[in-house]
């Protein structure tokens, strides 16, 4: 348990803040979060922060509670896991998931945790992390996808002081840069989180100076007591007392053949709290892929799609937590035994998205969405140049890619887009200017997207062509189950990668793999899943449709997916798609499936070699 | 021929401004916009200026232009159908727009997808590939590209744009397709990535190459006919066309590169303010140009306002130097609201627009807006625009009123109070993005204010950002006019280099910059700017190597001449580094793109001098009138702006109004008239400053 040094320790006043002063406050620390992600985006050097922006900043209340940011980890359960003395000007670092009560969840994300004074009082801290694109260990990008203990996956920083008083542990930083394959970029990038957190604990500062410490104070109460009012009043509405609504999804396998991985979440509204339970989910899995949730970061997902759609302006913030509760079972998918691997959480991060959705849309199914928010696929190459004037040099991409956004009560889900907020592709030229390969083709594929009134977005195809011998690595999922439609929307495709070798040979790859050599000439093609589709296909305008066939975003073939038949000049064939509508029609039932996950999972699982070429996962098992 | 004319066109008023060079004198004849065809207003605003001048139209010389006809057709979605041409493989750039989803974690829900300015089915592949060191890796296949050529033309596209991957690199394909094309689609204009924008990032170039394309065919018909009336109308006047930088350029200059002009209208206010501020003594400068649906921010130093290299209206982001102006939807027209579940008080988005507009236009708005709430506080006098629009206090009142009922308040000057707080403190963030954000304290620089109720604001941002004196310019309402007519040609040269600084030999260095100085000044003398008038300055776009974004560096010839000119850039990169981020790196620099912009010589126009005062405004006074500030109610004198002479002395609390605009004088403020016309306004305490 951390001690905080603070020469003056005298309580503050608690005074009554006006509702404008209180909106005012909020503003200002909108604004000091916004300017923490501009100043790492345009320092950093490694690519996962640079050009993707995988990285999470945090202003908290003295006592750790968050009151901006957005994606919650927990500073006192950091600070559990700390055991020293905490000061002015320090600033705490660590990468070690089961020391901080999973307040990140794997080791290529680096923690940086700087308290805030003002006057030489704690007034609140100011946090951020990130994801090092390389932590050291087995494999380029520090993500074995067979790794089944976390010593597998780089270097584990345990919390501790990387600034005392503002000088830095240099021989704690030569230690742990001595552990990675590119230490500039890490340097780089822990400087940008340092500057970032010291920009925010200025901008803290600035707003005790202006409005008075016990306004500011004050007011981050309020602030938080706004939330908790805010969501008491919500549960009362969306929540019908003592009714448990429960959903499943599945991670497909965990890297090492183990899969499809189970993950339950229920939900009871009594009185005036709700109950989140993952019981009845998968054990911790073999492989790599468990995601070890902190409860605070459940409470903090299930707000998110629920205030957000009552007033998008508000800042988030811990206030309703106490509203609250969780459960998660030891050693099950969501909450490992040390020393579990953990480095391809990233599958679960994006699934609990999808099972909130498809949790929390039961109570409306008119705000229901499909599901596409189901990963994060990575992908990774590197080696050392063989010729030419970088010969003898070592290169190394990460880099994350995106499938299809699911269809929307708004709408069409976007191709190919990012579920990730603030998220963005690697340029191609970019690319090919800094790496040996070239990309020969980089476009979303027709038909991945789910049918539906509102299509599900198009998965993406990038056909990476390799210039200089190396290894890649590649992470993803919904190889094997779909990403499900709602509301008579279908399912949308699955993801796939392979490799045209330069033979003329196919090599069929698996959805998580990492050191598989590749040759120049060989071509990777890296397709990711489409969105399912929203509402009935055979309501969407058939105009619509033809539009999109001659967009290329749907084929004819496709097009009779929604009953719609297309003449050889590819115009709408009126009287054939009545009837194909028609016929569509009677052979379903009646009212549509609110959900369709596609054929049943002993079916998915017995054609999972003839469909996928790969074979099917086995049955996790607690033990 | 001593004439200039200074010409801007808003959505609802043309203001035309006419300049003596030789006294300075000017003239200002305001008449309604004719959107259906810009020029007739235009013109009619020129012959209204020369009869009140009594100048013959024969004697202007220069007609300077802010226009927003190609602001327009973005916002208003009326650009030409545009057809694509793409490297085999990545027809669908725009359709995935590098993946973004803009908001946060749970944005894409809400999120509605722009449309690509290109449509789908009017973008098509070409095989032939350019590798990114220039190579060629794959010929171009003419026969496949000539169909694919015809394929647009059966499509009906009026513009071509055509951007292949790594053209930055090496342009061969491009201009062969651009011959083509002009074969095939004879009459359509081509845009052509590797000369609109010869940069790296194959979306950001597609987009800003298509958005040409896009805007062209409307910007070359407004300019065709507005210089073929001129002529017509006995004007021999050159016409020039003030782009997104803040530089003038000639009309067919503007007609190639239309992108370059999507922020000719703030721009011009930009431009206006510097002049104004210069006037009065001023070159270190916050710009605040407050509209009736957003605010418009900027920074300006040594008299220069900062270029960024991407310019954005609306939904659209292209790579286009611009002014950087920061928007912040926020002005008169903000609706305030009160959500159900938070009881927060929230002021836009959203905005009443012109029309219905606030409350207190009485044409049919009744939420409560930003002019309503400054109504209710008694800032605003019955009569705006010279009497156009006359405000209802009591609709202004009701509107206001459930805001205060919402909250709890007392009253609905409370409540008016609030909005006007919230608002005050949306701008502040917008003047934080280009000052605090930039490395730069607002205390070390004057407030500029202008715009239909920036003037209201004023004072108000000067006591949150620390900027004094806080400037308001004479006939704020104009100043757009004003710098459309005070600003120099200019022209700019950009292209990607990409090399380590540690590889670069000196010589390699300065012949790279110097090839683009030359072209650039060429271009120049084009457009009638003789060698002689025109002076040169370089950019250099720099990074650590590794980073994804570059800092800008500028600098001048001795720089370039200098024997450790490598180690004098990155020097300056590390400083500039430092200041921003607060620390450095010890790996190598890399120089991006290097750039040149060649600058004619300053109109000679001479400043406005008001006739000297006695420090007392007695003899502008109109009378008192009940304002609510600070929480209470307070007596303020009301000024006429016209009658105020050079330091004369207004204490606040006052309102001072004409014609177009109204300024507000806090208690504990004072505004000296300045002999140049501008109010400046500071803390009683700080007169002395």
């Amino acid at each position: 348990m951390a001690r905080i040094i603070a020469p003056n320790a005298a309580p503050v006043g608690r005074v009554e803040v006006d509702p404008v002063t209180l909106d005012l406050v909020e503003n200002s620390l909108r604004n000091a979060r916004y300017e923490m992600d501009e100043v790492l985006f345009r320092t950093a050097l490694s690519p996962g922060i640079r050009e993707q922006h995988d990285e999470f900043p945090l202003i908290a209340d003295p006592s750790g509670k968050m009151v901006v940011g957005q994606f919650g980890l927990s500073i006192p359960d950091f600070l559990d896991g700390f055991d020293g003395d905490i000061g002015q000007d320090d600033i705490l670092l660590t990468s070690d998931p089961y020391a901080c009560g999973a307040a990140i969840s794997h080791a290529n994300d680096w923690l940086v945790v700087m308290p805030i004074f003002f006057e030489h009082r704690l007034v609140g801290w100011a946090s951020m992390f990130g994801h090092m694109s390389d932590v050291g260990g087995k494999t380029p990008s520090s993500m074995p996808t067979d790794a089944k203990t976390i010593y597998e996956e780089g270097v584990v920083i345990p919390p501790f002081r990387l600034y005392t008083g503002g000088a830095v542990n240099e021989d704690a930083l030569r230690i742990i840069l001595n552990q990675v394959r590119v230490p500039d970029w890490n340097r780089a990038d822990l400087n940008g989180l340092v500057a970032a957190v010291r920009t925010a604990s200025r901008r803290v500062q600035e707003m005790c100076a202006r409005f008075g410490v016990e306004t500011y104070l004050s007011a981050l109460e309020a602030l938080l007591q706004r939330n908790y009012d805010a969501m008491k009043s919500l549960l009362h509405i969306v929540f019908e007392e003592g009714r448990t609504l429960s959903f499943t999804d599945y991670i497909c396998d965990d890297g090492v053949g183990y899969g499809p991985y189970e993950l339950k979440l229920s939900l009871t509204r009594t009185g005036e709290k709700v109950h989140l339970d993952f019981t009845g989910s998968s054990p911790q899995a073999i492989g790599p892929v468990n995601y070890y949730l902190n409860e605070n970061l459940a409470r903090m997902f299930f707000g998110i799609y629920m205030i957000t759609v009552a007033d998008p302006q508000i800042l988030w913030n811990d206030g309703f937590y106490p509203l609250v509760d969780v459960t998660i079972p030891d050693g099950s998918y969501w909450k490992p035994r040390h020393p579990a691997a953990l480095n391809a959480r990233n599958h679960g991060i994006g699934r609990v998205f999808d099972l909130f959705g498809g949790l929390l849309g039961q109570t409306n199914p008119a705000l229901l969405n499909a599901a596409g928010f189901s990963s994060s696929p990575h992908f990774m190459y590197s080696g050392t140049y063989s010729s030419g004037n970088r010969a003898g040099e070592w290169f190394q991409l990460y880099s994350i890619g995106f499938g299809g956004i699911p269809g929307r009560p708004l709408g069409d889900g976007p191709d190919g887009h990012s579920l990730w907020p603030s998220f963005v592709n690697i340029p191609c030229e970019f690319l090919e200017s800094y790496y040996p390969l070239r990309i020969e083709k980089w476009e979303t594929v027709a038909d991945t997207g789910g049918a539906g009134l509102h299509r599900g977005g198009n998965g993406v195809d990038v056909a990476y062509l390799f210039l200089e011998p190396g290894t890649i690595a590649i992470h993803d999922d919904r190889w094997l189950t779909y990403p499900w439609g709602v509301n008579g929307g279908e399912p949308g495709a699955r993801g796939r990668k392979w490799i045209d070798h330069g033979d003329g040979k196919r090599e069929v790859l698996p959805s998580k793999c990492h050191d598989v050599r590749v040759a120049p000439g060989d071509v990777l093609h890296f397709v990711t899943w489409g969105g399912g589709g929203w509402g009935d296909p055979l309501e969407r305008d058939p105009e619509l449709v033809a539009l999109e066939v001659r967009r290329g975003l749907v084929t004819a073939a496709g097009a009779r997916r929604y009953g719609v038949v297309l003449t050889e000049q590819g115009l709408v064939d009126g009287g054939a798609t009545e009837s194909l509508r028609a016929q569509l029609r009677s052979g379903r039932p009646s009212p549509l499936p609110v959900f369709d996950m596609g054929p049943g999972l002993d079916e998915i699982l017995a054609r999972c070699e003839e469909e996928t070429g790969l074979p099917a996962p086995i049955a996790p098992v607690w033990t | 021929m001593p004439y200039r004319l200074g010409v801007d066109v808003g959505g609802t008023f043309t203001d035309v401004l006419l300049i003596d060079e030789n006294s300075g004198g000017t003239w200002r004849a305001k008449t309604a916009s004719t959107p259906a065809d810009q020029s007739v207003g235009v013109l009619h605003g020129i012959d209204k200026v020369c009869a009140a001048a009594g100048v013959d139209r024969t004697e202007v010389a220069n007609v300077l232009h802010g226009s927003t006809v190609a602001t327009n057709a973005i916002l208003e979605g009326t650009g030409a159908i545009v057809g694509l041409v793409t490297t085999e493989g990545f027809r669908q750039v725009l359709q995935i727009a590098r993946s973004f989803v803009p908001g946060g974690l749970a944005g894409w829900i809400i999120w509605p997808k722009p449309e690509p300015l290109a449509a789908l089915e009017n973008t098509v592949e070409v095989a032939g590939r350019i590798g990114s060191d220039g190579s060629v890796v794959r010929e171009l296949d003419e026969d496949a590209a000539r169909a694919a050529l015809r394929k647009l033309k059966a499509n009906g596209v009026q513009a071509l744009a055509v951007s292949l991957i790594n053209a930055f690199a090496n342009d061969i394909h491009e201009q062969r397709i651009a011959e083509l094309a002009r074969e095939e689609l004879p009459g359509i204009e081509v845009s052509v990535s590797s000369v609109v924008l010869p940069e790296m990032r194959e979306y950001e170039r597609a987009l800003t190459t298509v958005a040409n394309g896009y805007v062209q065919p409307q910007v070359a018909r407004y300019i065709t006919s507005l210089s073929d009336k001129l002529r017509a109308d006995g004007v021999p006047a050159e016409l020039f066309i003030l782009r997104s930088d803040g530089g003038l350029t000639a009309a067919d200059a503007a007609i190639a590169a239309p992108v370059s002009m999507l922020l000719s209208g703030p721009a011009g206010g930009v431009a206006g303010a510097v002049w104004v501020a210069e006037q009065a003594g001023y070159t270190e400068l916050l710009t605040f140009d407050m509209g009736g649906t957003s605010t418009d921010v900027a920074l300006v130093q040594g008299g220069k306002a900062r270029i960024g290299r991407q310019t954005t209206v609306a939904d659209l982001t292209v790579r286009a130097s611009a002014v950087d102006v920061r928007s912040v939807g926020a002005g008169g027209g903000s609706i305030a609201h009160v959500p159900e579940l938070t009881k927060a008080l929230r002021v836009g988005p959203r905005s009443a627009g012109a029309e219905p507009g606030p409350a207190a236009y009485g044409k049919g708005g009744t939420e409560p807006t930003v002019t309503d709430a400054n109504v209710v506080l008694g800032y605003l006098p019955t009569t705006l625009a010279g009497g156009e629009i006359t405000l209802q206090q009591d609709a202004a009142r009701a509107a206001v009123q459930t805001i205060a009922d919402a909250m709890g308040l007392a009253s609905a000057e409370a409540a008016a109070a609030g909005i006007v707080d919230i608002v005050n403190e949306n701008m502040l963030g917008g003047l934080r993005l280009v000052s605090v954000q930039q490395g730069f304290d607002p205390r070390d620089f004057a407030l500029v204010a202008f715009g239909g109720a920036g003037p209201l604001h004023a004072n108000a941002l000067g006591r949150l950002t620390g900027a004094w004196p806080v400037i308001v310019p004479p006939s704020p309402g104009v100043l757009c006019a004003l710098g459309d007519a005070t600003t120099s040609a200019r022209n700019e040269s950009a292209r990607t280099v990409l090399r380590k600084l540690g590889d670069l030999q000196p010589d390699d260095f300065r012949s790279i910059f110097r090839e683009l100085a030359a072209a650039t000044s060429k271009g120049l003398i084009e457009q009638g700017v003789p060698a002689e008038r025109q002076s040169t300055s370089y950019a250099a776009d720099v990074r650590f190597v590794g980073q994804g974004n570059e800092l800008q560096v500028t600098f001048d010839a001795s720089l370039l001449d200098a024997g450790d000119a490598l180690a004098q850039l990155a020097n300056r990169f590390d400083a500039e580094h430092q200041r921003l981020f607060s620390f450095t790196l010890s790996v190598d620099h890399e120089l991006v793109n290097a750039r040149a912009t060649v600058t004619g010589d300053r109109p000679n126009v001479a400043p406005i001098r008001l006739e000297a005062g006695d420090g007392d405004p007695a003899a502008a006074r109109l009378g008192g009138t009940r304002i609510y500030v600070d929480g209470e109610f307070v007596q303020a004198a009301l000024y006429d702006r016209l009658k105020l002479r050079a330091g004369d002395v207004i204490s606040g609390p006052a309102v001072v109004i004409e014609m177009d605009s109204t300024t507000l004088v806090l208690p504990g403020h004072a505004a000296t008239t300045d002999p140049s016309g501008s109010l400046l306004i500071r803390p009683v305490n700080h007169l002395g400053d």
